[in-house]
């Protein structure tokens, strides 16, 4: 227990590392779909309504003070996320924001730019996954 | 000859400058084994926990402490009877009621002994509870998120000192009164009558109150007692268990120059309750229901909003009627601390101005009750023979012994304030077997569960007094001094110097893993039915309900929502109903708005706080966050419009436009 919450010291070591080269140590997996607990590809298929419903009640309550779909605002505009970036990308990014701005190029270039760190909303896989399905229909919009 | 009386005069002098040098100065003269030894056993390396949390009371701050052991750490003051700026406990509409009494708002007390919650005898971690003295309540931290949930009230007493120990199984918290007072024959009230006429009208009372298994606290029964002074207290365990022990001294029922007029009695008394029995009497209704009102408050989980409830009555025991709930055991002069070794068998009372600890048996106790072998009776109180219950006498233990905890080793640690020192003895033999001088005056000490079945006896914690020239000085005022001693081999070793804030009394410890794994890191959002929350930035809202005006709003990194609020005027009573809309730790927002007469907020993820603000000027008025929480802290700021009272500019406002 102790070494688990314990790492403060470790983590400023971690971030000089991973400066040093941008893409030190991660899998080609990693650079593709981000760093985090969603370790296979997740594909959006064909729209579950449901799910969108679910994914936009959860995107209101925790995300939208921070992201709008079509401007700039604390953090980037997610209209067409889904075109930079992959579903399992952007479900690690909502689960593990810290670690990804730590470790991940394109994370920590966002956080270089927005100059606030993105946080984990207490979201489950299941409502990150929502969310991403949520995402995916505004894209369309766009 | 006068040339000579000055001679001596002024030679008189050195020595007395010597002497207090010698007393108060020269630390590096004290006997610290070897330095490096001890800066070994207290290193706690950066990202490393302590081994022990150490809660010290905060005495006349009101407050409860917790500090990690055996480093020192300062970790977090948990606000309980005073109110906090810091956090607006106190301040903030949610959190006002838990300072409610009879006597009104009282946003300050007084706070002295805190006590684990317990089971089985072993401090569980669930809770703390500790007792305001002047304003007699008791409080119960939940532990948990470090926060108070409760305050009763205790009717029927002044100066709630004996308080709060509990009952192995946290049965039963208790309570008593320090300063008798005059009390009516029918309802115990208070009364108006000379003060000279103590003897004839003031009486006291020891309460038990009862907390259930969610912890919700209720004053189950009082019983009345001749009017001394009714001191410390713990319960009894093992053996003993159904027993509590309360010191009392004046005796001698003096009403002035207590120093003096209540100090003349060679023997004082230790009141032995049989809270068992006594509970058995409250449950089949025995006794009679008095006028006793007092407030419950309390923390409703569900919307974070604290609430108070009066209750009007209070169940009193008269030891005069009912038999066998309480017996006086003769104990010498003015006893302070009384405690019960972990097996149960020893009750060891600390008498300020005696030369002995007295060490009582308690199977010798219960012998003595069978025998009725009593040398008295006090109101229908028997007074058993001090003799016949004498496990033994400590001789030599010091100076003004006060308060002794306990080892799992059959060691007792008792403090002597005068001479200070701490002196280590055995149980069994009642023999001195070690002491170390304590810089200076201590009052409690603390081992971890050293008060309980199971003491983890490694460490020991000197509760001093007095502080002087031990750290670098800060004027006049100081904080009290702690000094951590380690008790795990034959002889005692002082590792440690640390301040504490206020005056801790008592103090608890407990291994930290018990309490760590229960902390709450933030609330979720789902659950806070707070009725003024807020659960997304589009329920942000600003409404006018006559000169009240209800501001709901959100923060989140980094901006508030609404940050523009326009259509507020002077005579207005704003409430500022704050939602933190983070879900992660240690993202709390802070809020202050200019010339606010009250406090600040500090704001929990996913809490919401009310502060209220009467603007009396015209003007644009700015409000900030005052948490450092992001890069961008800085920015994260609003502007309120006060227009006049006639004004006709309508309420309006957003975030971004």
């Amino acid at each position: 227990m102790v070494l688990l919450a314990g790492c403060g010291g470790s983590q400023n070591g971690e971030d000089q590392e991973s400066s040093q080269s941008e893409t030190s140590g991660l899998t080609e997996f990693e650079q593709k779909h981000g760093i985090g607990p969603v370790d296979e590809v997740v594909e959006v298929g064909e729209i579950d309504p449901k799910m969108v419903e679910t994914g936009k009640e959860i995107f209101r309550t925790k995300c939208s003070a921070c992201h709008k779909m079509d401007q700039d605002y604390v953090g980037p505009p997610l209209g067409n996320v889904l075109e930079d970036r992959t579903p399992t990308y952007v479900m690690n990014m909502i689960l593990n924001p810290v670690e990804m701005t730590k470790k991940h190029p394109e994370a920590r270039k966002m956080l270089q730019q927005y100059m606030n760190q993105m946080t984990f909303q207490n979201v489950s896989e299941e409502q990150a996954r929502a969310i991403v399905e949520y995402l995916a229909t505004v894209q369309s919009d766009n | 000859m006068k040339p000579a009386k000055y001679k001596t005069l002024l030679w008189g002098l050195p020595v007395v400058v010597i002497l207090s040098l010698l007393m108060y100065g020269c630390p590096s003269q004290q006997q610290l084994g070897s330095t490096a030894d001890a800066a070994q056993k207290v290193y706690v390396a950066p990202g490393e926990y302590d081994e022990f949390y150490g809660f010290m009371s905060g005495g006349y701050s009101g407050q409860l402490s917790v500090y990690g052991i055996p480093s020192g750490r300062h970790l977090y003051t948990i606000p309980v009877f005073s109110q906090e700026a810091t956090n607006a406990y106190g301040y903030s509409e949610e959190s006002k009621p838990m300072l409610n009494t009879t006597h009104g708002f009282v946003p300050w007390g007084d706070s002295h002994h805190p006590e684990l919650s317990q089971t089985d005898g072993v401090p569980d971690g669930r809770w703390i509870f500790i007792n305001e003295n002047n304003t007699p309540r008791i409080a119960r931290i939940n532990l948990s998120t470090f926060t108070t949930d409760e305050i009763i009230e205790i009717p029927n007493s002044a100066g709630n000192h004996a308080s709060s120990f509990v009952t192995p199984n946290t049965e039963y918290v208790s309570a008593a009164t320090r300063f008798s007072i005059p009390m009516d024959d029918e309802n115990l009230n208070n009364e108006d009558v000379p003060i000279s006429e103590y003897k004839e009208h003031f009486k006291g009372t020891l309460s038990f109150i009862k907390v259930n298994d969610e912890g919700k606290m209720e004053v189950d029964f009082q019983i009345l007692v001749p009017g001394f002074n009714y001191d410390l207290s713990h319960s009894g365990k093992g053996p003993s268990d159904g027993w509590a022990f309360f010191t009392s001294y004046n005796s001698e029922q003096a009403h002035t120059l207590l120093e003096v007029n209540a100090s003349k009695n060679d023997k004082d008394f230790i009141a032995a309750v049989n809270w068992r029995k006594a509970a058995e009497y409250a449950a089949a209704g025995e006794g009679r229901m008095v006028k006793g009102k007092h407030y419950r408050n309390y923390v409703d989980h569900n919307t974070h909003t604290s609430k108070s409830e009066v209750i009007e009555e209070v169940r009193v025991l008269d030891p005069s009627e009912l038999e066998g709930i309480i017996y006086f055991l003769p104990t010498p002069k003015s006893p302070h601390g009384v405690d019960v070794d972990p097996s149960g068998q020893y009750i060891v009372a600390g008498g300020k101005l005696s030369t002995v600890i007295p060490v009582h048996s308690f199977e010798k106790m219960e012998q003595a009750i069978e025998n009725e072998d009593f040398e008295g009776e006090i109101d229908g109180i028997p007074v058993l023979n001090y003799d016949s219950i004498l496990h033994g006498e400590v001789e030599n233990p010091g100076l003004g012994p006060l308060h002794t905890e306990f080892d799992d080793r059959g060691n007792a640690y008792t403090t002597a304030f005068i001479s200070s020192e701490i002196v280590k003895w055995d149980l069994e033999t009642t023999q001195v077997v070690d002491r170390i001088a304590t810089y200076y005056s201590p009052g409690h000490l603390m081992i971890p569960g050293g008060d309980s079945r199971k003491p983890w006896g490694k460490y020991l914690v000197s509760l001093n007094k007095i502080t002087k020239d031990r750290y670098l000085p800060t004027g006049p005022e100081l904080f009290h001094s702690a000094q951590l001693i380690d008790i795990s081999g034959e002889k005692m070793q002082l590792l440690l110097d640390f301040p504490t804030e206020g005056e801790p009394h008592y103090a608890q410890a407990i291994p930290a893993d018990i309490v760590r794994q229960n902390q709450v890191k933030f609330y979720k959002l789902e659950d806070n039915n707070h009725p003024d929350a807020v659960k997304a930035e589009d329920e942000t809202r600003v409404v006018r309900d006559g000169n009240e005006v209800h501001v709901y709003m959100s923060t989140i990194r980094t901006h508030f929502a609404p940050d523009n609020i326009e259509g507020i005027k002077v005579g207005d009573k704003v409430y500022f109903h704050v939602t933190n809309l983070e879900q992660d730790w240690d993202i709390p927002h802070g809020f202050a708005v200019k010339g606010m007469n009250n406090s600040e907020l500090l704001v929990m993820p996913g809490e919401t706080r009310t502060i209220t603000w009467e603007p009396k000027q015209v003007g644009v008025i700015p409000f900030y966050c005052t948490d450092f929480c992001s890069a961008l802290h800085q920015e994260m700021q609003g502007y309120v419009r006060v227009s006049p009272r006639n004004s006709n500019v309508e309420i309006s406002y957003g975030t971004g436009q």
